[in-house]
């Protein structure tokens, strides 16, 4: 199972030339694919960290608030809403690209950090709300009675009860959606014309369709581009099976 | 969840401290609480309204843009001149009618049975391997993840890499075992290039499969178990008659999800194959993504899309069917 990934580690640390025979081990290293790798794909990785971050924020942003209301408010119609929510996630991206590309073009929005953030979101913001109302459902009402009654309004109650309360689930929420973002190759593909705005991912792609002869470098650009995923499985690995869980089977 | 919403709203729509605090003054007579029941509607519909109009922008007006554009002749020329003529069902007809499209359509279902089968078989078998306590379990049940979080283009290159007929890693592996003496083409013939996405999608879906129904397994009560082998169960019994039917809420969501996920399935084949050789590996799903944005055949590009959205909210019903089943067991 893990071979693919020790074959692109070892692939990214041979010699540019030497690559096509492929040593089964990387002695001595060569970092030469990533020297180049950083100079060609640097700015895309850049881009890319602009894009995820972008919106991480904009779906925690959204999808927090929401996610409160739908859990604690005695609201008509939240089982339907929830329910139009799974929904969307299975709504094929090719469907969303296929008319926002239009609607982008109309509103110059193509080749935009807006533009991608906005699209990217489209994985981020349901995923977000299912995941923050699942555990915002399980902060006691008494919890936030007790701060309404001691005389804190709606929006600070949410803001000093509610989400400190809720960090992990936070967490849980900006980890994935990062990695949606960071992962996107669809909306990047069909939303970006130019290289103004070019993520890391349509980097990779390209790369592949131009130098073949440099595997070396694209394979250390297939690393660079899987530090996140790596890091997230370090740092969130308890977060990441329950928050896929949850995902799915909430 | 139901249930509980509407035992608040029974209770009392609005808490009478809440009036008191937000006016500031002490609630009397029925103008002032009506006033007051306002402004609480407000400030709640404020936490909802910025997600909702979110998802309408980006999720209904795609879905509505696409029924609306597979009804024109939306082409490169409609951005231009602004004009898409309305043409009924032609795009329909046509797509429908060309050999491209039952041969995407064959090779979507081939691409989506061959990879969910595989990842679940695989992905039950790492579970119930897991599920037995031994050192270093659980640093390789996360490792073992790891493979589902790399961005699929990471994947796709790597298997393409690995794949290929002259220099690939696998081939030299097969060669050296004398198993194969000129090496397979994976990726160059037609009838092998199908073959390799699935596998590269299986190995890609089963960290997903394995997780799930790891966590399925762990809600299994061991008592259970031990009273299977009090009645002198054997493994073989006791995952026919314990384990399974235990986790077969789980595993049809599973399979639906994906499926689900499976039929969208653009970057692997986009990265490793484009589609080729002669059209081999293309799905719906990039014959849509061709249509569009690369013949710029919009209208066409989102009849086949439509097409694949009603497949997949077929699925989708399924799936809050059993989702809704594994809640109530």
């Amino acid at each position: 199972m893990l071979f693919p990934v020790y074959w692109m580690v070892n692939a990214s640390l041979q010699p540019a030339g030497n690559t096509l025979q492929g040593g089964w081990f990387p002695f001595p290293p060569d970092f030469s694919g990533y020297v180049t790798a950083l100079r060609d794909q640097g700015g895309n990785l850049v881009t890319s960290l602009v894009v995820a971050l972008g919106s991480v924020v904009l779906s925690l942003g959204l999808a927090a608030p929401a996610a409160y209301a739908l859990a604690q408010f005695p609201l008509r119609g939240t089982n339907l809403a929830l329910f139009g929510i799974l929904v969307t996630q299975m709504v094929p991206s090719i469907v969303v690209a296929n008319a926002l590309y239009s609607a982008y073009n109309d509103l110059g929005l193509l080749n935009s950090y807006l533009g991608l953030i906005l699209a990217d979101s489209t994985a981020g913001v349901p995923f977000a709300i299912i995941i923050l109302h699942a555990f915002m459902r399980s902060i006691p009402r008494e919890i936030i009675e007790a701060a309404r009654v001691d005389g804190a309004r709606r929006l600070r109650v949410f803001r000093s009860v509610v989400l400190p309360l809720s960090t992990n689930a936070l967490i849980t929420a900006a980890v994935f959606t990062f990695l949606f973002t960071w992962s996107d190759f669809l909306f990047a593909l069909t939303l970006t014309t130019t290289e103004t705005v070019r993520p890391i991912t349509l980097g990779i792609y390209q790369y592949i369709g131009a130098h073949t002869n440099q595997w070396n470098a694209i394979m250390a650009t297939t690393v660079m581009a899987s530090v996140p995923a790596a890091v997230l499985l370090v740092v969130a690995q308890r977060h990441v099976a329950t928050g896929a869980g949850s995902g799915a089977v909430k | 969840m139901g249930s509980r919403s509407r035992q608040v709203t029974d209770l009392s729509p609005i808490p009478r401290t809440d009036t008191g605090q937000d006016d500031g003054t002490a609630a009397a007579g029925d103008q002032v609480v009506g006033r007051a029941r306002f402004r609480e509607r407000l400030a709640r519909s404020m936490f909802l309204v910025p997600a909702a109009a979110y998802l309408l922008l980006f999720f209904g007006y795609p879905i509505v843009k696409n029924v609306v554009m597979s009804f024109q002749q939306y082409t490169v020329t409609t951005f231009y001149t602004g004009v898409a003529a309305f043409v009924g069902l032609r795009n329909y007809a046509e797509i429908l009618s060309s050999d491209l499209f039952s041969k995407a359509l064959l090779t979507t279902v081939l691409f989506t049975s061959g990879s969910i089968i595989g990842q679940f078989a695989i992905g039950l078998a790492f579970a119930l391997f897991f599920r037995r306590r031994f050192p270093l379990g659980g640093v390789l049940r996360a490792l073992l993840l790891l493979p589902w979080l790399l961005p699929l283009v990471v994947s796709g290159t790597t298997w393409r890499w690995m794949l290929d007929p002259d220099t690939g890693v696998v081939n030299t592996v097969l060669r050296g075992l004398h198993l194969s003496s000129s090496g397979i083409p994976w990726l160059t013939d037609t009838s092998q290039a199908l073959v390799s996405v699935i596998l590269i999608n299986i190995w890609v879906g089963i960290p997903f499969n394995t997780a799930i129904l790891y966590g399925g397994l762990q809600d299994i009560p061991p008592h259970l178990y031990e009273a299977a082998k009090l009645d002198g169960a054997g493994p073989l019994a006791s995952f026919r008659h314990v384990t399974w039917p235990l986790l077969r809420p789980v595993v049809s969501v599973v399979l639906v999800l994906g499926v689900v996920y499976t039929l969208k399935v653009l970057d692997i084949i986009l990265v490793v194959t484009g589609g080729g050789p002669a059209d081999a590996t293309e799905t719906l799903a990039t014959r849509s993504y061709e249509l569009s944005f690369q013949q710029f055949e919009f209208g066409r590009g989102a009849a086949v899309s439509n097409v694949l959205i009603v497949l997949s909210l077929l699925f989708a019903l399924v799936y809050l069917r059993a989702n809704r089943r594994a809640r109530n067991i």
